[in-house]
């Protein structure tokens, strides 16, 4: 397993600058929207691998609720951070190519709004995480993740009462893609998967060793003889 | 089943008693969304025309911070003599204390609404100019959305340092659905201009999820060390 760690780097690399390569220089530009264009290939891999961690989320919460397995908590964990910086990416780059196109930075379109609730909902997810104290952290996190992903169908049928401004998707909705642009988008995804799991790998290794080093820590005070602590720490006051 | 309904009437009874003693949580609440109300008043300065318009969103909004000022009560009466505690290692149902906490908390918005309603009027100069029947479903609806997660989330941060401050960031996110909704059926009454029944059904639709999703996970919470 641990080889494999190395490999993925490597292909992430390779596979995000032959991305870069693809959306910048050999995807044709656009005819109307110009070189603007562009940062479609950035936002909407984003999009889609944002979405892809926060169902990970769901169901490793989901399963963290019926085994209460520690692995499914970090994998939780993991996913809701890397899910909200890339989320994040979405919401920035979609106003800026927004500006140009439709003359406005943002608007409570479906989509935008939908993106934008469910941020907010995994900032709030994180903000609980990060407040709660430790031992029941996973529990509450995970339920949280369990009444955020039941409110996603409410929110879009609430705002897709709304109606909708944003472009239709374009895989699956009908619309005509120079395959070319299909091509980058899809390598783009790709590169950004690639991506998202290993950074996702190497914080979840993270986290594990942080927590074996905080069991480590407490075992050791709870060993240690309680002289020793009244005495001068090695890291404390000395010299 | 006669045990649930029985333990909840019975914490029910308990809270209203201890509420209309002390009215810690009605005052509050009271003093608040009169202070959002006299706040905006003077931030709008609205004509008639223009209020019936925003009228939806400052009653809900004056209406959401006062529920989060007595949903932060709710839990924190339990906590005093570890009197939740003796409730977890008890076997009395989970549910039935939860239930008890959200009508409770639910009665206690009702009785704001009402006591605030003709404030509103009088400040605003409302007249409801679509079917006003469908206003009182419609505050029925969204209150019962605001305390049921509000109750359950209160739980939660029960649970978390700094917890006044946890529960409106845990609650304001997932309640963007129910506000919209609230907000739009309101102004859709008020103006007469469109239907609030798309947001009506809406409404109940998210009452009757999370009323469901809460009383499966709150034995979790509660039992959360």
């Amino acid at each position: 397993m641990k080889r494999a760690f190395p490999i993925l780097a490597v292909l992430t690399g390779v596979l995000l600058s032959y991305a870069l390569h693809q959306a910048l220089v050999t995807a044709p530009t656009e005819q109307t929207m110009g070189d603007v264009q562009r940062i479609f290939y950035y936002h909407v891999p984003s999009a889609w691998t944002a979405f892809i961690l926060f169902f990970v989320n769901f169901f490793a919460s989901i399963a963290y609720l019926i085994w209460r397995a520690n692995k499914a908590d970090i994998v939780a964990l993991v996913t809701a951070e890397v899910g909200v910086v890339f989320c994040t990416v979405v919401l920035v780059t979609g106003p800026i190519w927004a500006r140009p196109v439709w003359g406005i930075w943002w608007t409570w379109d479906l989509r935008l709004t939908l993106t934008l609730v469910l941020w907010l909902i995994y900032v709030s997810y994180l903000v609980l995480r990060r407040f709660s104290s430790s031992g029941q952290t996973p529990l509450l996190a995970a339920v949280l993740a369990v009444f955020g992903a039941l409110d996603v169908p409410l929110v879009y049928f609430s705002i897709w009462f709304f109606r909708t401004q944003h472009p239709q998707p374009v895989i699956g909705g009908g619309g005509s893609l120079d395959p070319r642009m299909l091509h980058a988008l899809l390598i783009n995804w790709l590169a950004f998967s690639c991506f998202a799991a290993l950074v996702c790998w190497s914080r979840y290794r993270l986290e594990v060793l942080r927590r074996d080093v905080d069991e480590t820590l407490a075992l050791e005070a709870l060993l240690e003889p309680r002289s020793s602590q009244t005495g001068i720490s090695p890291t404390g006051r000395a010299g | 089943m006669s045990t649930v309904a029985s333990l909840t009437r019975a914490t029910l009874a308990k809270d209203l008693r201890l509420e209309w003693r002390s009215k810690d949580a009605i005052n509050s609440m009271l003093f608040f969304s009169l202070l959002v109300v006299v706040i905006f008043s003077f931030s709008f300065d609205p004509t008639a025309e223009e209020s019936r318009q925003i009228a939806g969103g400052l009653v809900w909004v004056a209406f959401l911070f006062a529920a989060v000022v007595a949903l932060n009560q709710t839990w924190a009466r339990e906590m005093r003599n570890q009197v939740l505690d003796a409730y977890r290692v008890s076997p009395a149902p989970p549910n039935a204390l939860f239930l008890a906490k959200v009508i409770g908390n639910f009665i206690f918005v009702t009785v704001l609404q009402a006591l605030m309603t003709p404030l509103f009027i009088v400040f605003y100069n409302l007249r409801a100019l679509g079917p006003a029947y469908q206003l009182p479903i419609v505050a029925a609806l969204g209150t019962w959305a605001l305390v049921v997660n509000g109750t359950f989330f209160a739980a939660m941060s029960l649970r978390t340092r700094s917890r006044e401050i946890m529960l409106p960031l845990l609650l304001f996110p997932i309640s963007i659905p129910a506000l919209l909704a609230m907000v739009e059926a309101t102004g859709a009454i008020l103006t007469g201009e469109f239907s609030a029944r798309f947001w009506i059904v809406l409404l109940a639709a998210y009452d009757v999820v999370f009323t469901i999703a809460s009383l499966f996970l709150f034995a979790f919470v509660l039992q959360a060390e």
